[in-house]
């Protein structure tokens, strides 16, 4: 058994039949890194000494007992918008590159009382803004399945980590599909839970009312497991929701018999990639293979998504980033002859062009004067595209489309054309915005031998149907190997 | 709708957002906004009269706490990062008033 | 011949609530601590936090406004107000814009044309902002925020004032208002209460309005009336230039009496307003409106009419005790026990006025108890002790809260009423001065006074002396 090839639950299960210790399980990890950093650049900071001492730690605590749950001893990567106390934090942002965090997310507290080793963090796009983490301040990271692609965003460190075998798992956030699409991109399973789900206190703040932290791993059974972890109702966030039921890992049962899928045709159109929409559709005949039910509908207001989306991610962003100032935290310029000055010269130096632009467009449509036209058109339409989410999931049990338009880019190729990226969001943005949940699995290599994901998005709070049916397809569809491990033959 | 983004309007929104572009960088933000609010237009071909703008996904009211002081002394913590200090406060240059 | 203008005013009043954390964490809000002692990473915008909204603030908000007359908005929500300060740690203020939580209200109070109905145009709960000092040795300013965060209310007017006194009057009624609510302190001095005048000008007879600015910085009632006066002074001057007035804030500098323009073209004063996505909206349902409509306190006009009916007291007397919640308490409580409201007035409104003067003492900070000052008038009804012992024990029960009766045996205080002991007091003053007895058998009746004093000087002032009184004149007769 090649460790670094198990999944966390199985690496769970050998560390507590005493096959593996945590110490070689980290080792291990830490070994895989500097094998693997100088190409793939996953993360933004390693934290090798507090990590071995973490395993030591959980060690002693599996042999007395304390520590009994499946996750305990398993090494992870956090995204570095995810606060970790003492660890640097820093969006991969220059305006963060020196900040601290006195305190921990309650995502990574509940990982930590589970047992979890924390590894280091990992590579984004600038406070998640992108979708191909290249707007980091510390250069991109790279797709592990070919390194001259990009790994997509804004989770690509976190992503590219677990398919270099360099972590187990890995946590990323999700504001317009940056958990999904660069699982997608990277041959990853990475589920964004609904609204709402997993606390956002301690996450960095993009949109607010869009944001999730979701799990990133090698497989289905490994995120339900870790969603169980990590979902709470935390009173420290007054957008946490009660759930009636967190036990995710229930769902893992195969059965998709009756279940209907629903593929809107409006996702198949023009600007789809021949090749994904090839392994995507294969992806649903495998489930009706397996009993459920495929067709295809009118989904509705897909167009309206993104221009909605950015309006209302720009909005928030520009008043959640006013905080970095040069004043409590991070980043100051050097030269300045007063306080105006300072402002404007530390967030210019600190912010990279992508940020900047978002800031400013925010700042524009909710400006005086526009603020009906752009912002509150923006929030009627996203109504809107709940609505129609409502309606399709009044038939269909999971919706199933593309993550992404293509596969993944040239690195170097999207920057360049900022528009052309934001449309890549379009089958992500939507669940964003109608708080839905949605998950990402691999279901192909296309002819240049890139991974391809299948998108499940599923009615709120009903994670447990698409835990049941990734679930379903994975049995279907056969081991999936990541390249570290050999090429997948398909 | 196309609205115009001129030298002005990018100055103003660089002083709502505390940004200073140089020259360059004040071209492309001009031609960025121009085509995103382009763009963004598309929305004025959707019928939303009659639809109340949805700030919160979820109908979650009334979430509180009590009044009860449940934090201590953490100034070491929250001053831990600050650029500048001084006398246990942030140190900024002097402010107007 | 010159025009004649009238002054059109309005007032933005901030109070910082009595609630003992902040709005939206669990730091405390208590007054005076060290710098960025009570902080936490949410009053102090650290990346990735969040607030959560102290239901207390929402009570208080809510008895402001019932109190007030105001309608509520059952349904309301707050909103980011975004601006670039450093006391303001996110650089956006959560306030309430939209949807705030009271409107359309009024507070009345009495001009000397009778009264008048101010009408109050909304009240909202927010955030205040942290402090700010500046430091002169190195030319730079520090930032406290243990201010960051308390719960204000914002109560803005109609701009239905026209003079500097109907403000003082407003802010008066306004202040009486929410002390008595306990739902703040309201003190100008100390920040708790802070007014921003909003003032134009315009021709008598005209209904246009006219072109208004704003002043802060007025720490006083004195300043405020200063800056009223000042302002309205500089926009007539500038129209009757033919100027025109322009729309700014100024700030009122008291000691200079004079305002200068905060003008800045680094703040576009475009506050971006929206709704606060962190934060889900409050419902307040008819029950719970209920509840706090009925838990509402008397309020002082309801009180000052109830004394004058049920207790005979003078209007002006009543006013006195109303004053105060504490004091009308006070008032009430020893009452009940003593069953002598003339007394009980006259004893707060006299002494007790007087010592907290000389004292320094406030009314809510007043400590002695009902009990023991009903104690004191049973024993000045009963004669046990006379007007002037009677004004020593209350100095103590003011200072320390002594029990009178206590005090008065162990002082040996108490009035001699013993009419054997008396007797013989004045048998022996009588002795003592014949002389003095023959004036006042030839007519001089003036020194029965003193006689009556050389009786209450050998029996240390203790005797009773309207008894001593009565015995002498019968013994001269």
């Amino acid at each position: 058994m090649e460790l670094l090839e198990l999944t966390a639950l199985e690496l769970g299960k050998e560390i507590q039949k005493k096959n593996v210790s945590v110490r070689e399980a980290v080792e291990a990890s830490l070994a895989q890194i500097h094998k693997k950093e100088p190409d793939i650049h996953a993360f933004v900071t390693i934290e090798e000494e507090k990590a071995l001492r973490a395993a030591d730690r959980v060690q002693k605590q599996i042999e007395d007992g304390t520590l009994t749950g499946p996750l305990a001893g398993v090494p992870a990567a956090v995204k570095d918008n995810i606060c970790t106390e003492g660890m640097k934090t820093t969006c991969s942002s220059r305006i963060l590159s020196n900040f601290v965090p006195p305190y921990s997310a309650e995502a990574v507290k509940r990982l930590q009382a589970a047992g979890a080793v924390i590894l280091g963090k990992t590579n984004m796009d600038e406070f998640a803004m992108g979708s191909t983490t290249e707007t980091s301040w510390y250069g991109p990271t790279k797709n592990p399945w070919n390194v001259k692609h990009v790994p997509g965003g804004s989770s690509g460190g976190s992503c590219a980590a677990v398919a270099a075998e360099e972590t187990f798992f890995a946590l990323g956030s999700d504001t317009g599909g940056s958990i999904r699409q660069p699982s997608s991109f990277c041959g990853v399973t990475g589920i964004k839970p609904t609204y709402g789900t997993v606390s956002r206190y301690g996450l960095i703040a993009y949109g607010s009312s869009l944001d999730q932290i979701g799990p990133i791993a090698k497989d289905t059974a490994d995120c339900a497991a870790l969603l169980e972890v990590l979902a709470s109702y935390d009173k420290k966030d007054s957008t946490s929701v009660l759930r009636k039921d967190y036990d995710f890992t229930a769902a893992l049962t195969g059965e998709v018999k009756g279940m209907k899928i629903g593929i809107p045709s409006d996702y198949l159109g023009e600007g789809l990639d021949e090749g994904v929409k090839k392994a995507v559709l294969a992806g649903a005949e495998a489930l009706k293979a397996q009993g459920a039910e495929v067709e295809f509908f009118d989904l509705g207001m897909v167009e309206y998504a993104i221009p909605a989306y950015y309006v209302i991610a720009s909005a928030e962003a520009s008043s959640n980033l006013s905080r970095f100032d040069g004043v409590k935290y991070g980043y100051r310029t050097s030269d300045y002859e007063d306080l105006h000055e300072m402002y404007k010269k530390s967030r210019s130096e600190g912010f990279g062009t992508e940020v900047k632009r978002r800031i400013m467009l925010g700042s524009f449509v909710l400006s005086s004067g526009y603020y009906d036209a752009y912002y509150l058109k923006a929030l009627r339409t996203k109504a809107l595209i709940k609505k129609a989410f409502d309606r399709a999931f009044e038939t269909y049990d999971i919706i199933l489309g593309p993550a992404a338009p293509s596969i993944a880019p040239v690195l170097g190729e999207s920057l360049s054309d900022p528009m052309k990226m934001y449309l890549g969001d379009i089958y992500t943005v939507s669940v964003n915005l109608a708080g839905l949940p949605g998950i990402s699995v691999p279901c192909g290599i296309d002819e240049k031998g890139l991974p391809v994901g299948m998108q499940l998005i599923a009615d709120c709070f009903r994670e447990k149907k698409l835990f049941r049916a990734a679930y379903a397809y994975e049995k279907a569809r056969g081991p999936w190997k990541l390249p570290c491990g050999g090429k997948e033959e398909k | 709708m196309a609205v115009k983004i001129d030298d002005k309007m990018i100055e103003y929104v660089g002083i709502l957002a505390k940004l200073s572009l140089s020259p360059e960088e004040k071209e492309g933000a001009k031609e960025d906004m121009s085509r995103m609010l382009e763009y963004i237009d598309m929305l004025n071909g959707l019928d939303t009269s009659g639809v109340e703008p949805m700030s919160h996904v979820f109908d979650i009211r009334n979430v509180f706490r009590e009044d009860e002081v449940v934090n201590g002394d953490a100034s070491e913590e929250m001053l831990c990062n600050a650029p500048q200090q001084k006398e246990k406060q942030y140190q900024v240059p002097r402010t107007v008033e | 011949m010159r025009k004649e203008y009238e002054t059109v005013i309005g007032l933005e009043v901030h109070v910082e609530l009595a609630a003992k954390t902040k709005i939206f964490c669990g730091c405390s809000t208590a007054f005076g601590a060290a710098p960025n002692t009570h902080t936490c990473p949410v009053c102090t915008g650290m990346p990735g936090s969040l607030p959560v909204l102290n239901k207390r603030v929402v009570e208080l908000a809510l008895s402001v406004g019932l109190a007030a007359n105001c309608g509520i908005n059952q349904f309301c929500k707050f909103d980011r107000k975004n601006y670039f300060y450093p006391d303001n740690p996110q650089n956006y203020q959560i306030s309430q814009l939209y949807l705030p939580i009271c409107h359309d209200g009024y507070i009345t109070i009495e001009t000397p044309a009778g009264e008048k109905q101010i009408r109050i145009h909304e009240i909202h709960m927010e955030e205040d902002a942290g402090k700010l000092i500046h430091d002169e040795w190195e030319d730079c300013s520090l930032v406290d925020y243990n201010r960051s965060g308390v719960p204000l209310i914002e109560i803005v007017s109609e701009p239905d004032m026209r003079s500097a006194d109907e403000v003082i009057a407003y802010l008066e009624r306004l202040r009486l208002l929410i002390q008595y609510l306990g739902a703040s302190d309201c003190k100008l001095q100390e920040g708790s209460m802070r007014a921003d005048v909003n003032l134009s000008v315009r021709e008598k007879g005209s209904s246009r309005f006219g072109t208004r600015t704003e002043m802060k910085n007025l720490n006083s009632f004195k300043a405020i009336a200063r800056a009223i006066e000042g302002e309205k002074k500089r926009q007539i001057e500038l129209l009757e230039e033919g100027k025109a007035v322009i729309q700014e804030t100024r700030r009122w500098d008291d000691n200079k009496e004079y305002s200068y323009a905060m003008r800045s073209k680094e703040d576009a004063k475009d506050y971006r307003y929206f709704p606060d996505p962190d934060l889900p909206p409050v419902y307040i349902s008819d029950e719970w409106l209920e509840s706090v409509k009925s838990s509402l306190p008397e309020l002082q006009p309801e009180k000052m009419k109830r004394y004058q009916e049920e207790y005979g007291l003078s209007e002006y007397d009543s006013r006195i005790i109303t004053e105060s919640k504490h004091m009308a308490d006070l008032f009430e409580k020893t009452t009940a026990l003593c069953k002598k409201a003339k007394k009980a007035a006259n004893w707060l409104i006299g002494e007790t006025s007087r010592l907290m003067k000389e004292r320094g003492v406030e009314a809510e900070k007043l400590q002695f108890s009902p009990g023991h000052l009903a104690q004191l008038i049973e024993l000045t009804e009963a004669g046990s002790i006379n007007t002037n012992t009677a004004k020593e024990v209350f100095e103590k029960l003011f200072d320390e809260d002594i029990e009178p009766r206590a005090y008065v045996e162990a002082h040996g205080l108490l009035m001699v009423n013993d009419d054997s002991a008396l007797e013989a007091a004045v048998d022996a003053v009588l002795a003592a001065n014949p002389n003095t007895v023959e004036e006042y058998k030839g007519g001089k009746t003036k020194v029965l006074g003193f006689l009556v004093g050389q009786v209450m000087k050998t029996m240390k002032g203790k005797a009773n002396p309207g008894k001593v009184n009565e015995m002498m004149a019968e013994k001269l007769k």
